[in-house]
């Protein structure tokens, strides 16, 4: 089995978010990059697969050459070779025509990226790849095995899950579910050093259009001071979500 | 052109998304000038859509529709935009959603917008939707001509605007499902993160899994859905799809309840869409008070029974 699993890169989790250029761009000073939480759920499946089925495991990401440390990382968790499509990630439909034609060239039977970044939260990288290229597709998957030719994905729906069958090829929008929080591997040594040995391939972008523009960045509106009710006082607690918050 | 909204429903009944999707297309089919269809599956009386602006509903009820294949439910809301002239189509973002509307957008040529909370302008096409988990709001152009909007839930609210509107049969061809079912898990008669107008949430300060006795009997006194951080999910004290944060379910009620919950960076990018958000926690220094409309500082193991009381007495008196 051949699996690709697409890595975004993406802001660390605790990062500042602020913009620069009038509000235009997001402004990387000082920010920490890291794989995608949502995509390391699915590397981490990626390798149970690899480990007790035999498949080979691919990482892939559209970026520029700074993207590549994290496609290290990816290779020092464990993944065999990574490629990386040279490109400024634009837009979410630039960057799964990337991917797209990444699957269609290495024929891989298995997909798996997270079902969304922490960064843009576009939420529709896997779904627009599914769409390309005709290849069945499960979103918000929490749960996969894979027996021949045939997947059993848990899909999490709202207020509960579903079990679902279908066969391969197979696009899945994975999140956390799929693996456990334990199950997560940080590097070891040894796997950094062979993640520095093993093939990172750089391959040219494909013509695409942008479909979506960014026009400007904004900040939600600061917010008030907490009010504080004291514990002996919950029924002003109370009061001030029924009259003022108008909420119960 | 014209504007076509996907209305959901479960159980005989629309879901409150539907309603909100209708009103957002209203206002969005008002900019443009045009008039509001709106697709309805499984349900027979669609008069309630005409209550938030549906023009004309196209009602279509068919074996093939039940299935898990969001490939079957995005090539009929294809063929209805078809049908239509409509060049703008609007889904809101529930798990269904999620899952259908990127392949709407793909088979339609069109570009796609998800987590959007409103329309800025109509020329260009502009909308503003939520980035980086919550922490900020991007303004994008879609330039292209059709055009995929996800609505994100909560976002724009339930508004009445009401039309003589028209209902019509629709009757699209159905592809194959590439997908079977062969289970389905839900929890029933409880309310769920992803309906609820109250989360009651509950964060290792509750020190163990047995003492969410009281969250539970809070959020039923409100109609509540129960939640918890991540650390809470991690330590096996509640189920994961009860997560909120960055990497679990984002929270969009009217009403957070956060007991015994910090608030470290990752949760409060779960929860920022909700409307007030109210914290109880015994360290006046917990992050979470920065984020809050209202805060007790106090011990949850007394303020919750306490609140669970005075809200009896509440609920007893104002119905």
């Amino acid at each position: 089995m051949k699996i690709l699993v697409c890595i975004s890169h993406v802001p660390d989790t605790t990062s500042k978010i602020n913009f620069t250029e009038n509000d235009t761009q997001f402004d990387k000073n000082g920010v920490q990059y890291v794989i995608n939480p949502m995509d390391e759920y699915c590397l981490t499946r990626a390798m149970w697969f690899k480990e007790k089925q035999g498949a080979s495991v691919t990482v892939v990401n559209v970026g520029t050459q700074e993207t590549e440390a994290t496609l290290r990382k990816a290779l020092a968790i464990g993944a065999d070779d990574a490629i990386r499509v040279d490109a400024s990630a634009t837009d979410s439909f630039f960057v799964a025509k990337q991917l797209a034609e990444v699957v269609k060239n290495g024929n891989y039977d298995l997909v798996l990226a997270g079902k969304e970044s922490i960064d843009y939260n576009g939420a529709m990288v896997p779904g627009f790849m599914a769409g390309l290229l005709d290849y069945s597709f499960i979103n918000a998957c929490v749960g996969l095995e894979i027996a021949e030719n045939t997947a059993t994905a848990i899909r999490e729906i709202d207020g509960g899950s579903e079990t679902l069958e279908t066969n391969l090829p197979l696009i899945i929008g994975g999140q956390k579910g799929i693996v456990q929080e334990a199950d997560l591997r940080i590097p070891n040594m040894r796997g950094i050093m062979m993640a520095r040995k093993k093939p990172l391939q750089v391959v040219p972008a494909v013509a695409a259009a942008s479909e979506v523009e960014t026009v400007k960045f904004e900040k939600p509106a600061t917010k008030g001071a907490v009010k504080l009710v004291d514990a002996d006082n919950l029924d002003e607690l109370i009061s001030l979500l029924h009259n003022e918050a108008k909420v119960i | 052109m014209s504007v076509l909204v996907f209305a959901e429903s479960s159980g005989g009944k629309f879901n409150k998304t539907a309603f909100e999707a209708t009103s957002f297309g209203r206002t969005v089919a008002n900019a443009l000038e045009t008039d509001l269809t709106v697709l309805s599956v499984y349900m027979d009386d669609v008069s309630p859509l005409y209550t938030y602006g549906a023009d004309k509903v196209l009602r279509v009820n068919n074996e093939a529709l039940n299935t898990s294949d969001a490939n079957v439910y995005a090539n009929i809301i294809k063929q209805a935009a078809e049908q239509e002239g409509a060049d703008t189509v609007i889904i809101s973002l529930n798990a269904n959603g999620y899952y259908l509307a990127p392949l709407v957008a793909v088979s339609l040529d069109a570009a796609y917008a998800s987590n959007a909370v409103s329309l800025e302008s109509t020329s260009p096409f502009v909308i503003k939707r939520k980035v980086f988990s919550n922490k900020a709001f991007a303004n994008v152009a879609l330039n292209t001509t059709n055009k995929v909007i996800g609505l994100a839930k909560n976002a724009f609210g339930v508004h009445e605007n009401p039309v003589a509107g028209t209902a019509v049969d629709f009757e699209p061809t159905f592809i194959a499902s590439k997908i079977k079912r062969t289970a389905v898990d839900k929890t029933t008669g409880k309310v769920t993160i992803a309906d609820a107008d109250i989360v009651v949430s509950g964060g290792r300060g509750l020190k163990s899994g047995e003492n969410w006795g009281m969250l539970e009997e809070l959020a039923e006194i409100l109609g509540a859905a129960t939640a918890c951080s991540k650390p809470v999910a991690d330590l096996g004290w509640r189920p994961h799809a009860e997560h909120v944060g960055q990497t679990g379910k984002q929270v969009a009620s009217n009403l957070y309840i956060a007991i015994g919950i910090s608030g470290a960076i990752q949760h409060l990018a779960g929860v920022n869409s909700s409307k007030v958000k109210v914290v109880i926690n015994t360290d006046p220094e917990a992050p979470f008070f920065k984020a809050a409309d209202y805060g007790v500082v106090g011990d949850a193991f007394e303020v919750v029974p306490a609140l669970v009381e005075k809200l009896k007495a509440f609920k007893a008196q104002n119905g």
